[in-house]
């Protein structure tokens, strides 16, 4: 039985003898492992980009959209007409007995001016239900309420940008503000929520009464018109029951036929937010069997090599043989060769992978997430790459014969 | 009980054309302690023969016991263990590993028998001394002379205290001062340590310093009487 430390000495020593050999035969493997590690890293963080969108929109999410997918024979886009109003979406709340919370939602880009400064956002009029819906808790200050949507007072709640850019970060409850020159009290600021699916600043957000919305900054073609409706189910379970109802509800309210199409569309957010995500592992998975077949090109570099090698040192093996050393211990030696190659090959795969993707993201602004995992899995990968194409030569070595090897020239 | 028991052995090579009788049904002993030089022309099939003697090598036909085991019957790795332990080489091109100091190449059959590496290194040491090498030890064969090296290979045999040397033609890459050298080294570990030496040369003048000579030719032992040695 050979002893592990002298076999790593006579491999460390074999493989600094061909400096450059061993290192361009490294590089096939830390190619491989650092692609595996990028491609890995780049699928996980897409991956928890969708996942925390789908947190940060709110859970159990449904959409209604003014529009049919089908309209008259023409096909028409979800949201082209306005067929939805207030009503539609008190009727939600009060006979669906799934959903737990609705909001209506009219909304338009405004000029907003604070003083000598001003700056565009997003305008949604809305009901208090909307903070419910979309999980979005206050930072400062109080919601609005029913009454005020009730008497379209000129009260909102402004996100994070709102109060970055125009109050430079300062409190800025109890101002007044001119959104589309009519003046606003910001009586609430929203708590920051980041990006969101579409890469939209969602902080860049001022709510009001939709009352106020509807008669002060965006007009409508009917009373109480509203741009969507946002239904939340009471949990995730209920999302399919709420959906149904929704549906139903709202084609009872429009008086659609049984053979008509609806004129509105309902989507369940959530339910594309996860089929998003699994579009995201299968990308994951996919990136990472294109980066392991150049692993599998760097285990067939070393497999070269140690062929190269054991032919090379035909006769050191022969002199080992010649003093004892048995078929496992030739192999064992050369086995630790082919490891030694792919696991340091592994290791600075690993450091180029995670540099690698830590620019990535820097640079080019994507998303990218290293796990412990994938390091640990890429190591591993490395260690079996080594072990599966360094077999063969070793065996080649193992089963010379020792007179032949000897006299090897 | 002799210490080697050759019976009948044949080694036929078949290289396409007539098969060759490289060993042609040699029948011998070598008792403990001898100090025997084998010589004959070249192709005679003296090589041959220490090869199979060193286990190195299977015998075509016939039976070889060593120490009173039929050693023609084993396997590689039995074979293997034969060669670390009761066996040690001296060639005619040292067979050092390059790139390797003394000690380690010395060192080597204890590696694979298994000894802890401290113990290796003193016993190393011990060998190196015995060979006259104790301020060469972290020499690289390409920084020592030929009779150094071919010392080195005779610490590296003597390491496992093996009860047998086998040295083919061990003075055919030295001049004769330090073949002279050379031959008192094994001559000394023949008398002091009872080691059983069979080497191969060319010259009578080596073959002089052993107590037996057998000659081969074609194949076959054609003489086999007392060498010079035998006062
Ligand atoms: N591997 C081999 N294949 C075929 N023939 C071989 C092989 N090895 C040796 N021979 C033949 O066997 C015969 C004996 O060879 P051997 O090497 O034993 O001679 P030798 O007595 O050692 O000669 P030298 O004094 O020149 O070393 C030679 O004719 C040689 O050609
Ligand atoms: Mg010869």
């Amino acid at each position: 039985m050979i002893n592990l430390p002298s076999a790593i000495k006579v491999s460390a020593r074999a493989l600094s003898v061909n400096k450059m050999r061993s290192a361009l035969t490294m590089l096939g493997i830390i190619i491989g492992v650092a692609a595996v590690i990028a491609m890995l890293s780049v699928g996980a963080g897409a991956r928890r980009q969708i996942s925390e969108q789908i947190a940060g929109m709110g859970s159990n999410l449904i959409i209604v959209l003014p529009g049919g997918a089908t309209s008259g024979g023409a096909r028409m886009g979800a949201g082209t007409l306005p067929t939805l109003s207030m009503s539609d979406a008190d009727a939600i709340l009060k006979e669906a007995g799934a959903v737990e919370e609705v909001a209506p939602i009219l909304s338009g880009i405004a000029q907003v001016v604070w003083g000598h400064r001003n700056w565009s956002t997003n305008v949604l009029g809305t009901t208090p239900g909307i903070l419910v819906v979309r999980d979005w808790p206050l930072e400062s200050g109080r919601p609005f309420t029913d009454q005020d949507v009730k008497t379209s007072t000129k009260v909102c709640l402004v996100g994070k940008t709102i109060v970055d850019n125009l109050f430079e970060g300062a409190d800025p409850v109890g101002q007044i503000i001119r959104i589309k020159n009519v003046p606003f009290t910001i009586i609430g600021t929203l708590a920051p929520k980041g990006q969101s699916a579409i890469g939209q600043d969602q902080d860049d957000t001022i709510l009001v009464p939709v009352t106020t919305a509807q008669k002060k900054l965006f007009g409508t073609t009917f009373p109480g018109m509203v741009r969507i409706i946002m239904v939340k189910a009471k949990s995730g379970d209920d999302l399919p029951a709420a959906e149904k109802q929704t549906n139903d509800i709202l084609r009872q309210r429009h008086h659609i036929g049984p053979k008509q199409d609806n004129d509105f569309t309902v989507r369940n957010l959530t339910q594309m937010m996860q089929t998003a995500e699994q579009a995201a592992n299968v990308m994951t998975l996919l990136l990472g069997a294109i980066a392991s077949v150049s692993l599998l090109v760097g285990g067939i570099g070393i497999m070269n090599i140690m062929l190269v090698s054991v032919t090379e040192r035909t006769r050191e093996i022969g002199i080992r043989m010649a003093v004892g050393a048995r078929s496992w211990d030739i192999r064992t030696q050369f086995l630790i060769e082919a490891l030694t190659l792919s696991l340091i090959g592994g290791i600075l795969g690993i450091l180029i992978g995670v540099g690698g993707s830590t620019a990535l993201s820097a640079i080019a602004g994507w998303p990218t997430l290293v796990s412990a995992l994938s390091l640990i899995l890429a190591f591993c990968f490395s260690g079996i790459v080594g072990i599966f194409f360094g077999f063969y030569p070793a065996y080649k070595a193992s089963l010379l014969d020792p007179i032949d090897a000897l006299r090897y020239e | 009980m002799p210490l080697i028991e050759i019976k009948e052995v044949s080694k036929v090579y078949s290289l396409g054309g007539a098969p060759l009788n490289a060993l042609d049904k040699i029948s011998l002993e070598i008792g403990r302690g001898e100090f025997v030089a084998i010589m004959g022309p070249s192709g005679s099939g003296k090589s041959t023969f220490m090869n199979m003697l060193g286990c190195l090598d299977r015998p075509t036909s016939g039976k070889y016991i060593l120490e009173g085991v039929d050693v023609s019957g084993l396997d590689r790795d039995e074979l293997a263990l034969i060669r670390n332990q009761k066996l040690g080489f001296v060639f005619q091109g040292f067979n050092l590993l390059s790139r390797t100091s003394a000690l380690e190449n010395v060192e080597l059959p204890l590696v694979y028998s298994g000894v802890p590496a401290g113990q290796r290194h003193e016993r190393a040491r011990q060998s190196l001394k015995t060979v006259g090498l104790e301020n060469r030890l972290h020499h690289h064969p390409n920084q020592l002379s030929g009779g150094q090296q071919q010392r080195v290979a005779i610490a590296r045999a003597l390491i496992n205290d093996a009860p047998i040397i086998l040295a083919d033609e061990p003075t055919g890459n030295l001049d004769s001062k330090t073949s002279r050298e050379i031959m008192d080294l094994f001559v000394r570990l023949n008398t002091q340590r009872e080691i059983t030496i069979i080497l191969v040369t060319h010259e009578s003048d080596i073959a002089a310093y052993s107590k037996r000579v057998i000659r081969f030719l074609d194949g076959q032992i054609v003489n086999d009487g007392p060498g010079g040695n035998n006062a």
